[in-house]
């Protein structure tokens, strides 16, 4: 991840941990504080949560050692997990790359404007992030009977002739749901890239103008990407996480579960077993399975953007 | 709503300051798109603000209307009547809410920054494996994680405290990655420059390192903030007097259909103390490298 550690303080000879304890002593206390909790809130969880997955536990009674039987189970025996795992990599593949891509782009495009103009017009993208569940306004648009937005105006501009069941039909549910996606997908990435561009350093601009950039889009390709490849590279991660672990969305909006499973994810899987059977064993493998799929994305995806600007 | 106008004129104003590499082509073009995709984003909010002027009978009206017809306060006083035959008074809740967020808020700025300062310029034992499973631990989902962590938390015995908000927020690994990204950036002259001056990692950390990393932990605060202020406490609080008004008002809201006129003015209470301070937050995200005045 990190690609510019210069300041390298070991020369490769092995010292007892007394000495690296006093070499690297700043070091290790800043760190100290966060270590401790991030230790005790989320490395024993999720260590825990593993252990878990290999066993058969319904929260009443203690949790019974099965061994690898979740997994199979998941891999062999689940077709509605083999749909799950087919709509989510489907739906992260398309709404993935488009929302990273419109990140940076509004980013981009609002970052030439005043700090005061920039902010209003952040909030303004950023809007559908910061009102809580605003996606419930698509249900209204894509209701069912004609008073839904959606229905209202194509009957009256004479495209049907009776109201469509969006939420009700398998064709509609999908695109339906990665168009609610999009539309929320200017969240942390984004903001994250609007403070990326404000720290480009301004001199490389005229610098580059004399090296012969004629136009923004090679400034871009040249200048821009490249000086913020850090947080190209948070941004990936934060984009991998959210476009492979929806589920809120599809169950609000297409109900659960929904119609032949046409909005069923992982994560909506994994809800079905950790909050309505309390089979938390299997619930666990899910997360497991969900986790090293994000894992290896990631891996595919920092490789490419190594190459941004190259 | 009036963005668009906005965004053309300062466009056109900043071309006066910047003429390189831009043409009016593109500046024109690039504006409208960005003006009718911010009215595709923006208009929940609209809906938001409108809607808690509606009276009743607008709110119910369907088709839904965007706009208000007659604007009213009605919903306002009705929130107010019930705050004031509250139990507990609502501004005890409010007090646990503003604690909650600013502690855990600046705990979580200050804690991540902290560490991710040596994660992200220098090499020692453990950092590399630090840093992988900081990332990796953000890919691991969080509901199946939410049951070690109530026995964790009771193990501790911070159920039923502040604390089991605050301790999670200051845990935030979203922060951490987010500032050690930002602080890769800072040169390493700058840091060597300072040692020279005899500055410990701790002054470092507070006299370079924070302040050139500004936008970054604004962009954080933004984050944690919005994210704590809506809080309801997340199952680790009973005690009403400890409840955070989120929890208070989505009981008032709760009610029944009576109430969506109430539940319309209260959306609108919540959402503008995080909106405020996005503006004015967002506004001070602004270059902090070119006053580093070092060329590499």
């Amino acid at each position: 991840m990190q690609t510019s550690r210069q300041v390298k303080t070991s020369n490769g000879v092995r010292r007892s941990p007394m000495q690296v304890w006093k070499e690297h002593k700043g070091k290790y206390l800043l760190i100290l504080p966060f270590a401790i909790l991030f230790l005790v809130f989320t490395i024993i969880p999720v260590f825990t949560s593993i252990v878990i997955s290999f066993t058969s536990f319904n929260m009443l009674e203690p949790p019974v050692f099965i061994g690898l039987r979740n997994y199979i189970n998941l891999t062999v025996n689940d077709d509605v997990f083999l749909i799950a795992v087919k709509n989510t990599l489907f739906f992260a593949l398309i709404t993935g790359p488009i929302s990273y891509l419109m990140c940076f782009v509004f980013s981009w495009l609002i970052n030439e404007l005043s700090p005061k103009v920039r902010a209003v017009m952040t909030l303004v993208f950023y809007a559908p992030s910061i009102s809580g569940n605003a996606y419930m306004i698509w249900k209204l648009i894509f209701s069912s009977d004609m008073y839904g937005y959606a229905n209202a105006w194509l009957l009256k501009l004479g495209f049907i002739s009776e109201p469509i069941l969006f939420f009700d039909k398998k064709e509609y549910v999908f695109p339906i749901l990665v168009l609610v996606q999009l539309w929320l997908s200017l969240g942390v990435s984004f903001l994250a890239f609007i403070a990326g561009l404000q720290n480009v350093d301004k001199s490389l601009y005229e610098a580059g103008q004399i090296d012969g950039i004629r136009n923004r889009w090679q400034e871009l390709w040249f200048i821009t990407l490249p000086s913020m490849r850090p947080q190209l590279l948070f941004g990936a991660v934060m984009q991998i996480t959210a476009s492979l672990s929806v589920s809120q969305i599809s169950i609000e909006l297409a109900g659960f579960p929904s119609v032949e499973y046409s909005g069923h994810t992982i994560l909506t899987h994994l809800h079905d077993y950790g909050f309505i059977r309390h089979e938390m064993g299997y619930a666990s493998a899910i997360a497991t399975v969900l986790f090293f799929i994000m894992v290896f994305t990631n891996i595919i995806v920092q490789k490419v953007l190594r190459r941004v600007g190259a | 709503m009036n963005s668009l106008p906005l965004a053309i004129k300062k466009v056109y104003m900043s071309r006066k300051f910047k003429r390189r590499n831009r043409s009016m082509f593109g500046d024109a073009s690039l504006t409208l798109f960005l003006g009718l995709f911010g009215l595709f984003s923006v208009w929940p909010l609209v809906f938001i603000i409108n809607n808690a002027f509606k009276p009743l009978n607008e709110i119910f009206i369907f088709p839904p209307k965007l706009f208000v017809q007659s604007p009213t306060l009605t919903n306002f006083q009705d929130l107010f009547i019930i705050i004031g035959n509250s139990w507990i008074p609502m501004s005890r809740y409010l007090f646990n809410t503003v604690f909650l967020t600013a502690a855990g808020t600046l705990s979580s700025v200050i804690i991540g920054s902290m560490a991710a300062f040596p994660l992200a310029k220098y090499v020692f034992p453990g950092s590399k494996t630090m840093s992988k499973m900081i990332v990796y631990s953000l890919m691991f989902n969080g509901t199946v994680t939410a049951l070690p962590n109530y026995v964790i938390m009771s193990k501790l015995h911070l159920i039923d405290t502040y604390w089991a908000v605050i301790l999670p927020a200051a845990a935030s690994t979203l922060g951490l990655f987010l500032m050690q990204n930002f602080m890769v950036q800072i040169p390493d002259a700058l840091i060597e420059a300072a040692k020279m001056d005899g500055a410990n990692e701790l002054t470092i950390f507070w006299k370079v390192m924070m302040p050139l990393s500004k936008s970054a932990w604004i962009t954080l605060i933004i984050l944690s903030f919005q994210n704590l202020w809506g809080t309801t406490g997340g199952g680790f609080i009973y005690t009403e007097k400890l409840k955070p008004i989120s929890y208070a008002l989505s009981q008032i809201v709760n009610a029944g259909v009576a109430r969506t006129g109430v539940a319309s003015a209260v959306t609108l209470i919540m959402l503008i103390v995080p909106i405020v301070v996005f503006v004015i937050s967002q506004s001070n995200v602004i270059s902090t490298m070119a006053t580093s005045g070092i060329k590499e």
